[in-house]
């Protein structure tokens, strides 16, 4: 006889019979029908029509009868709220019940029937078995003040239900206080601000005791608990910490994570140096190891979080990369998470295991794996350079395989290496060119196109390569023409004999008879610059890219460090602050690290014991480099984004306009002067089509140059360094100013969003010049919604150096009571050009013949229609001294010197000539002994005498 | 906390669902089949998915998807733990947890799950507490229930629930009092092509049967006990004895239950028992490949290794195979490409081998994957940690127990790349 038989009555009137049989008087049948409601009800059928009939079965001693009509209750009272109310008087009679298990099972259902007129009568009971003699009552009656706060939170409040459950924290029975701590944290996630778990040093220790004596699942809500909590020391956190170590060795893998979270989160305020520290690094790892051996839904999870414990803290794990290696039967999800974590844990040491592996995994079956290794290889060869080399050739193994996956990921990987180590492996493009045919991935083609492009000199053929992609053009996915139109371009500008054709012909394409307005503004600003100023398309189009990193996969570490403090939770699976995902954004609350705080030095005089949700001051300082701040219009390559260097013609290379002129003209056809053809204007041609095309050019790269350094007068006008939108409200712009001898950065805070904002502090990256705040951020007044507040900032400095690319980005910090903000500006380099630059005439000539030729550098300044004098005066006020004036035929030569805030000098030779009103531009030739800060001095003069 | 749970068979049928708080509407679980779909294999279905409102996580056993859905944050291990101890409950009650055995006992399920979780948090979860609350149904207990019309509720509070052995009944009464412990030991490895080790490990367990009268108090003692580093134990162990005497001292559960897990990492020296000589070998332009591999033990302590079994997922390109083995049975699914072979036991004197040729599809170039090869074994009456049980005490009752020790070493995740 088993269940099944309940559902094998599918006759009509099923439920008739059923209401029959519940009536009837033999205790027996009444039981077998109320068993075949149930077991309707199990598979979705409607039996909510037999409510009474079922009700009217609650009065028995028979446990099981009462235990399956309360069942049965839970499911259908919603639905019948005035029926329900009979069940009521039973209740509470029930809850005097002498046996514990009946008094318990009634305020445990109670709570499940989820019906307003109900809750109101059943506040006494509960009140009653919250005070209970018999602990299983009272953990039951906790639990059921959570199921009542979600039905009715105000009920509960005024009741004090609320301070009853705190009181249960203090419960002699480690149950109860389990789950007390569960039924608060579950009400506290949906009041964020209140202090329901107010944790002090006292409650601490309850909960300590508590957590060895109660179950698997009450240690899970214990440990969760008190990863909340801030201890005030670092004695506290390791007295902490040690009585938690032991929950690492539960048989239950979601405790052993809670205790992970626990331990990583106090051990941010232990000291590097105390034993302890390296003891618990050491405890960390096995229980990790361990995770791995469990179910692969499990495994999963964990390695989630692995991932992130192995970029927090890498040395736990570092000896521990063959528990990562793949097995062939993993599921899919459990493998792509181990590779992940392998190419974290890659170094010197390990990489040619790593590689063997991964060279293994790249003949495996499931094609997302195999590529992903692929991927991972060229990662590896990004991470840990002394290996490049051996990726290479085993990507290039890879190539040999022919599988077609394969050949089109190791293309893109490679393109990467390029990237990362220009100039070493060029070797390799032959054998890629001759799997051109076979790619027929958007993301391989535009590697393998970008390839071509950028080693056009060393292929031969590169314009028939280029070529046989272009015959498809309209066919290709945009990313493929995007990279098509630069490659083209570059091909032009390294032969541009024979490749006029070709040019023309993909700048057409991309400008007449295309839809996109990515492709045709590229192609546009290609065109202008072709034909406006061949020299400035090479410098900008050739420009030297910056190398990328590694960096670029990590998470960044304010994240990482938020995240740190959700180990377990479905954040971390996510890789994402609550924030980003938990439906309303009720319950948020940011999370932070402890800040380290020692007992024995400096317990006193901090008075600023961070409180939790604030950033230390002990944040890593590095920030990532915010690429999109720098507003790149001509994003001219894959990858990170290229800071275009501004127009600049130098007369070395003018050799080159000339052998260009002839194909340009040529190129330009009849048109007048770089105007595109007629037939485009239908395609929005710039608004600016008819402004003269030099002033069209230097609009464009204004924005090119983007945050604020050529604009404006010798004290540039503020602009928006930190948009609102980016910084939760905040608007931060300014600019830069020097003045007697100092220079101070001029901000205006303006507050966009709706809460007042406090405890400003800035803090600035380690930069080429060692610029720093000489003094804290003084905002006096709280910061209200839409206020505007203007402060000048000194700067020294004396800070520490590192060389940035470009040489005058600065990258900044600004915190307040929301969160910590990041932007990164250029700052012109005129502000550090000191009082004493006046160099001695003698002096000069001697520097002027000591440095050699190659570090001159020639700019022009166009449009500049100055007189000596004046030039000399703007110049002088902006520490540019003038040393010495010669005429020359009508032209003079101004001998000028000026001196960094590091003692670097930079000696120039200014020509202008006066005479002539219709040449207007300048020439300029420095002189520098370090060669890397004469583009910059040249921008400067530029935008002191413009303005 | 856990909202719901959905008991889903692998097509796609949703047979059971139970709710602990509001009824989450089952087209929820619509997310879940695209999941599902996408996955193309039931194991790759990812354990973690998000819908707008909601979050599934799931487990798949028995050719069961056990769905949880949670509706805040909510620790996902917590919710997979819960969910392989739901499976581990059904199998404990049922014998075997399968759609037909849990619709069979529907009402109990039913009855059993309201006892695990109150509004989502975990009630009863130990076996023991649950066996006192609600029966598990036996033939002859049916008989009894229908004559005399007593029920499978237990009707007295679950001793057990709040004395400070929440995990052992009181008043346990046996005739013959009786304590087995197992030593099993699994090896994870990856061999290589050239029969090198890339990663072993051992995952090992002691299980124990544990039936004595009262509330015996045992310790149980190791020879060397610093093998043991990496370990997990059942709750009742009692942790600060283990740190500092390295004594396994605990009030055992009645009945059977996990006492320790332990795990030795590729760190420390694996012993790898046997050996797998192979040569596939696929030629480009013939449609015939060889295939010949030989089994052989390696360190096996002088036992004999049984129960061998070699399975492994040939290449698509292959057709069928031809194979003639010197002892055990032999099979090639066509359809599915999996190739197992029977071995049974290894004698060391005659090392089994199987031999013969593959046939390929006609024209197609050779196949770029390598098939693994998947070794399943069993040795009796060895640990090859070499991991062994000192002693055993019993403190806290007078009579004398049967005590009795086994120890077998089984290949876990055993495989060899070709």
């Amino acid at each position: 006889m088993t269940d099944s038989k309940y559902f094998t009555t599918t006759k009509k009137g099923e439920i008739f019979e059923l209401k029959a049989e519940l009536n009837s008087d033999k205790k027996e049948k009444k039981k077998e029908a109320v068993k075949k409601v149930i077991a309707s009800m199990t598979v979705g059928k409607d039996v909510s029509a037999l409510f009474p009939d079922v009700v009217n079965c609650m009065q028995t001693d028979n446990l099981e009868l009462k235990k399956l009509v309360y069942l049965y209750l839970m499911n259908y009272a919603k639905s019948q709220p005035d029926m329900a109310i009979m069940a009521v008087n039973t209740f509470v009679k029930d809850c005097e019940d002498p046996n514990p298990l009946i008094r318990a099972l009634a305020v445990r259902t109670m709570g499940c029937i989820r019906v307003d007129k109900i809750t109101e009568y059943l506040c006494e009971p509960l009140r009653k078995c919250l005070k209970d003699e018999d602990p299983y009552v009272r953990k039951t009656a906790a639990v059921c003040v959570a199921k009542l706060h979600d039905i009715n939170a105000q009920l509960v409040e005024d009741q004090g239900f609320l301070d009853t459950l705190k009181d249960l924290i203090s419960d002699s029975n480690p149950m109860v206080v389990a789950n007390a701590v569960a039924a608060l944290s579950e009400i506290a996630e949906s009041h964020p601000s209140s202090n329901l778990l107010d944790l002090n040093p006292q409650s601490i220790n309850k909960l300590l005791t508590a957590l060895n004596e109660c179950t698997e699942w009450g240690q899970i809500f214990i440990l969760d608990c008190l990863a909340n909590y801030m201890p005030k020391d670092d004695r506290e956190a390791q007295s902490i910490c040690e009585r938690v170590t032991p929950r690492l060795s539960h048989a239950n893998s979601a405790v052993v994570l809670s205790a992970v979270k626990v331990l990583m989160k106090f051990m941010e305020m232990l000291s590097k140096d105390l034993d302890y520290y390296g003891t618990l690094l050491k405890k960390l790892a096995p229980p990790l190891v361990t995770l791995l051996s469990a179910e692969p839904e499990l495994q999963y999870v964990a390695l989630r979080n692995i991932n992130l414990i192995v970029q927090k803290r890498p040395e736990i794990l570092k000896h521990e990369m063959k528990v990562f290696f793949v097995k062939y039967n993993d599921p899919i999800y459990v493998k792509l998470e181990k590779l992940d974590i392998m190419i974290r844990l890659a170094s010197q040491a390990n990489i040619a295991q790593v590689l063997a592996e991964l060279k293994e995994y790249a003949t495996e079956v499931d094609v997302d794996f195999v590529r992903k290794a692929v991927r991972a290889i060229g990662r590896c060869a990004i991470k840990v350079e002394q290996s490049a080399e051996r990726c290479v050739s085993t990507l290039l193994d890879l190539i040999q395989t022919k599988v077609n996956y394969v050949v089109q990921e190791a293309i893109v990987v490679i393109k990467d290496i390029f990237r990362k180590y220009p100039n070493k492996y060029e070797s390799v493009i032959a054998t890629l060119c001759e799997n051109l045919d076979s790619l027929d991935e958007p993301e391989a083609r535009a590697a393998m196109i970008w390839i071509v492009g950028e080693y056009a000199e060393r292929i031969d053929n590169a314009d028939e390569l280029l070529e046989s992609f272009l015959e498809g053009f309209h066919d290709e996915s945009t990313q493929v023409q995007l990279q098509l139109l630069t490659a083209i371009v570059k091909l032009f500008l390294k032969k541009p004999t024979e490749t006029q054709e070709l040019v023309q012909q993909v700048l057409s394409l991309a400008t007449q008879d295309s839809d996109n307005p990515d492709l045709r503004d590229r192609g546009y600003i290609y065109w202008r610059l072709l034909s406006t100023d061949p020299v400035a398309a090479k410098e900008v189009v050739l420009a030297e890219k910056p190398l990328i990193s590694e960096e670029t996969d990590l998470i960044e570490p304010t994240l990482l460090d938020e995240l740190i403090c959700y180990i377990g939770t479905l954040a971390s699976v996510y890789h994402k602050p609550p924030s980003a995902f938990v439906e309303g954004g009720r319950g948020v609350v940011h999370k932070s690290l402890p800040p380290r705080t020692a007992s024995r030095s400096e317990s006193t005089e901090s008075p600023e014991t961070a409180p939790a949700g604030a950033p230390s001051g002990d944040q890593p300082d590095v920030i990532p480099a915010q690429g999109d701040l720098l507003g790149d219009l001509l994003n001219l390559d894959l990858g990170p984004p290229v800071s275009a260097p501004p127009l600049a013609a130098s007369s070395v290379q003018m050799g080159a306009v000339d052998l260009l002129g002839g194909g340009l003209d040529s190129l330009i056809g009849d048109s007048n002067f770089g105007a595109p053809p007629a037939a485009v204007t239908t395609a929005a041609a710039p608004a600016r089509l008819g402004a003269p095309v030099s002033s069209g050019l230097s609009d464009l790269f204004d924005l090119t140059s983007g945050v604020g350094t050529l604009s404006g007068s010798y004290v540039a006008p503020k602009t928006v360094w930190l948009p609102a939108i980016k910084a939760k409200g905040l608007e931060i712009s300014g600019t830069f100013t020097r003045q007697v001898g100092s220079i101070s950065m001029d901000l205006q805070l303006t507050n966009k969003a709706l809460q007042v904002m406090t405890d400003f502090a800035i803090q600035f990256n380690r930069n080429s010049f060692g610029l720093a705040p000489a003094a804290p951020l003084q905002v006096h007044a709280p910061l209200s919604p839409n206020q505007t507040v203007e402060l000048s900032l000194p700067l020294n400095t004396v800070g520490s150096v590192m060389k940035m690319e470009p040489l005058n980005n600065l990258q900044v910090a600004v915190k307040n009571n929301i969160d910590v903000f990041y932007f990164s500006t250029l700052y012109p380099l005129h502000v550090l050009f000191v009082e004493d630059g006046k160099m001695d005439r003698q002096m000069f000539l001697a520097t002027w013949k000591d440095i050699p030729n190659e570090n001159e550098a020639q700019f022009q300044i166009r449009d500049c229609p100055l007189n000596t004098e004046a030039a000399s005066n703007k110049l002088q006020s902006s520490n540019i001294f003038t040393v010495a004036k010669r005429s020359v035929e009508g032209q003079d030569m101004l001998y000028q010197s000026l001196k960094l805030t590091n003692g670097i000098w930079v000696l120039a030779e200014l020509r202008i000539q006066p005479g002539n009103p219709s040449l207007t531009d300048l020439e300029l030739s420095l002189k520098c002994r370090a060669p890397e800060v004469s583009q910059h001095v040249y921008q400067a003069y530029e935008t002191i005498l413009k303005n | 906390m856990i909202h719901s749970l959905f008991l889903i068979n692998s097509s796609g049928d949703i047979f059971l669902e139970k709710h602990w708080k509001s009824v989450v509407s089952r087209s929820v679980c619509d997310y879940f089949f695209e999941a599902q779909e996408r996955a193309t294999e039931a194991e790759n279905v990812p354990p973690v998915i998000p819908t707008p409102h909601h979050y599934l996580l799931s487990v798949y056993r028995h050719k069961i998807f056990f769905v949880a859905v949670i509706q805040t944050e909510v620790p996902p291990l917590f919710v997979i733990e819960f969910l392989h101890r739901v499976v581990d409950t059904f199998q404990d009650y049922f014998g075997v947890c399968s759609e037909p055995v849990i619709k069979d006992n529907v009402v109990v399920v039913y009855e059993v799950l309201e006892e695990m979780l109150d509004n989502g948090f975990p009630l009863a979860t130990e076996s023991n507490i649950l066996k006192e609350l609600i029966k598990p149904p036996t033939i002859l207990r049916t008989v009894v229930n229908t004559i005399t019309g007593s029920t499978n509720v237990g009707d007295q509070l679950p001793t057990g629930q709040l004395s400070v052995v929440p995990w052992r009944r009181t008043g346990v009464k046996y005739t013959n009092n009786e304590a087995y412990f197992d030593v099993v030991e699994e090896i994870d490895a990856i061999i290589d092509k050239s029969g090198s080790t890339v990663t072993a490990e051992i995952q090992g367990v002691i299980d124990a049967c544990v039936k004595l009268t009262g509330m015996p108090d045992l310790t149980l003692s190791f020879m060397n006990p610093r093998l043991l580093d990496d370990v997990s134990f059942h709750p009742c162990v009692r942790f600060k004895r283990w740190e500092s005497e390295r004594i396994l001292s605990f009030i055992p559960p009645d009945g059977s239950f996990r006492l320790l897990s332990y795990h030795v990492s590729a760190q420390n020296l694996v012993a790898i028992p046997v050996y797998v000589k192979h040569s596939i070998s696929f030629r480009d332009s013939s449609s015939l490949g060889r295939f010949e591999i030989t089994v052989g033990p390696k360190q096996t302590m002088g036992k004999t290794i049984e129960g061998v079994i070699v399975t492994s997922q040939m290449p698509k390109g292959v057709l069928n195979m031809s194979l003639t083995p010197s002892q055990g049975t032999h099979t090639f699914d066509p359809v599915t490409k999996m190739l197992s072979w029977d071995v049974g036991k290894i004698n060391p004197q005659k090392l089994p081998s199987l031999k013969g040729t593959m046939s390929l599809q006609v024209g197609a170039s050779k196949p770029d994957e390598n098939p693994t090869i998947n070794l399943q074994f069993k040795i009796q009456q060895l640990a090859i940690s070499g991991l062994k049980v000192n002693r055993l005490d019993m403190y806290g009752e007078k009579y004398k127990p049967f005590k009795g020790i086994k120890y077998m070493t089984k290949a876990g995740k055993f495989q060899v790349r070709t």
